[in-house]
């Protein structure tokens, strides 16, 4: 995906304690790369990788701010070790645009102003992608229980269910 | 935060899995979902020296009719609960209480296994097993060995399972006509452990009359609780207001909370009380039993 951003080739966290290689696709680019055993996912994309889209907010299991799809379901990455996505895929926000184009869930957030601060919605996105790829037509009742893992202090969550509605809408029911 | 320094494996069966467990006396631990171990290495409450991945064991995931059991493998993913059309359909108590654990994005990587074996009071699984009169297959060193959910749970994070063992799967009494059961949990907000909750799984005859209870109860004592008086109360009864009010008071006198962050010890008492009759009737409900 040409929007990945291109990796940083020597890793800012020294390794110390024992490591392995791992080989994982992060947005359809295939990476394989040596990883210290306790690093965790979130820093593996934030710190090794440079993908800061994936957000800490809380770093205790709680949030939801770093979810990322882990072969396309939403996990916590603060709380999955990079070594256990060993052969599998990643998604995260940087793979939602494609050639300069954004996805529908990114265009449902723009327009139906589903984000004040921001800090929620890049894992909050990654949940309404995985959602909508599930189920193309899901309730509100649906979407609010989607998203009850992912917290978002600002908005109040009425604009975020009304921006997967719109993604769900031009998508025409298609994931 | 990152968690101290350990070795990781990830084994590629379950033999593998017990040889790494017993090359490292007191010092390995499982991995399965890591949703609660992770959680504890980070603050340090844990640390392990060696972690030994299950969830790449293939042949571990599964929820499937055999013989008399649902079967049930350990690194089942607790969404693939509520995700699978039989557990919709036929186990409306496991149903219940994988809705309400922890919330979708820890259910994703959260397994069956680790939910069971973990040992805190606040899981949910437990209760429903011990309900359900659900039995354990631990696999260790010499071989395979079979423990009721019911003599599993010793204290907190105390089970039956030795350091060198693995649960392997998890086996329900098969859903029969005229069985039905019940998962209420009152929760703070999503993804919080219960105040109190409540499992109760009832076999009835064709008149109503109840033939086999299961009750057991979440986050009220220092393991998962069972409550067999609330449960024998029930038997060869069709049971009315005042035998479920009856009912729900011995559960509430079977539970041990303590007030903390979460209620005062009455409080969650008088929810026990309350949750544990209305499960009770909607599981009589649910196994047919009519007004
Ligand atoms: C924010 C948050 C909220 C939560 N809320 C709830 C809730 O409301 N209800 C609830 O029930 N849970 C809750 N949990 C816990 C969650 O469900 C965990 O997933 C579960 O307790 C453990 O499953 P796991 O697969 O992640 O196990 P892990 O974290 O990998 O392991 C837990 C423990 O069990 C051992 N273990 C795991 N599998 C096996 C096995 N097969 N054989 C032997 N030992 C094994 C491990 O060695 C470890 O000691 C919550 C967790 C978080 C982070
Ligand atoms: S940073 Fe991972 S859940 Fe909050
Ligand atoms: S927009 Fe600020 S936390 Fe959600």
């Amino acid at each position: 995906m040409a929007s990945t951003a291109i990796p940083r080739l020597t890793s800012p966290l020294p390794i110390k304690g024992a490591a392995r290689r791992i080989h994982v696709t992060i947005n359809e680019v295939d990476f394989d790369m040596a990883v210290e055993d306790r690093t965790l996912l979130v820093h593996f994309l934030r710190d090794v990788l440079g993908l800061t889209g994936t957000h800490i907010g809380c770093d205790t299991t709680h949030c939801g701010a770093c979810t990322v799809l882990l072969d396309g379901k939403p996990v916590k990455s603060c709380t999955v070790l990079a070594v256990q996505v060993d052969g599998r895929k990643i998604r995260t926000v940087e793979g939602l645009e494609t050639g300069g184009k954004l996805h529908p869930v990114q265009d449902g957030f723009a327009a139906e102003h589903g984000l004040q601060c921001g800090f929620c919605t890049p894992g909050m996105m990654m949940t309404a992608v995985a959602l909508l790829a599930k189920n193309p037509n899901p309730s509100e009742d649906e979407i609010r229980r989607a998203i009850s893992g992912n917290l978002c202090r600002c908005t109040g969550y009425m604009n975020i269910v009304k921006a997967i509605q719109h993604a769900a809408k031009t998508q025409g029911g298609k994931s | 935060m990152i968690p101290p320094e350990f070795d990781y494996h990830a084994a590629g069966s379950v033999d593998e899995a017990i040889g790494l467990l017993t090359g490292n006396p007191g010092e390995a631990k499982v991995l399965a979902g890591g949703q609660s171990l992770i959680p504890l290495m980070k603050l340090r409450l844990a640390s392990p020296k060696v972690l030994v991945d299950i969830s790449r064991i293939a042949d571990l995931s599964y929820i499937q009719e055999k013989g008399d059991w649902l079967v049930i493998g350990a690194a089942t993913k607790v969404n693939d609960l509520n995700d699978s059309k039989l557990v919709g359909s036929s186990y409306p108590l496991l149903a219940d209480a994988a809705a309400h654990i922890a919330d979708p994005l820890v259910r994703n990587m959260g397994t069956v296994g680790g939910n069971v074996c973990h040992g805190d009071p606040g899981n949910d699984l437990p209760a429903c097993m011990v309900a359900l009169g659900a039995q354990y297959v631990v696999r260790g060193p010499k071989g395979n060995r079979t423990v009721p959910a019911s003599d599993f749970y010793q204290d907190t994070f105390v089970t039956a399972l030795d350091p060198s063992e693995i649960l392997t799967e998890v086996q329900i009494p098969k859903a029969q006509p005229g069985t039905g059961g019940a998962y209420l949990k009152m929760e703070r907000k999503v993804g919080d452990f219960a105040i109190a909750a409540v499992a109760v799984q009832l076999s009835v005859d064709a008149k109503g009359t109840v033939t086999r209870a299961g009750i057991a109860l979440t986050n009220v004592g220092p393991t998962v609780l069972n409550a067999p008086k609330a449960a024998a109360s029930l038997l060869k009864k069709k049971p009315s207001d005042a035998d479920l009010l009856a009912a729900g008071k011995l559960a509430a006198e079977a539970a041990q909370p303590t007030s903390d962050l979460r209620g005062p010890a009455d409080f969650k008492r008088g929810v026990v009380q309350t949750l544990t009759q209305r499960a009770a009737t909607l599981a009589w409900s649910r196994a047919g039993g009519q007004r």
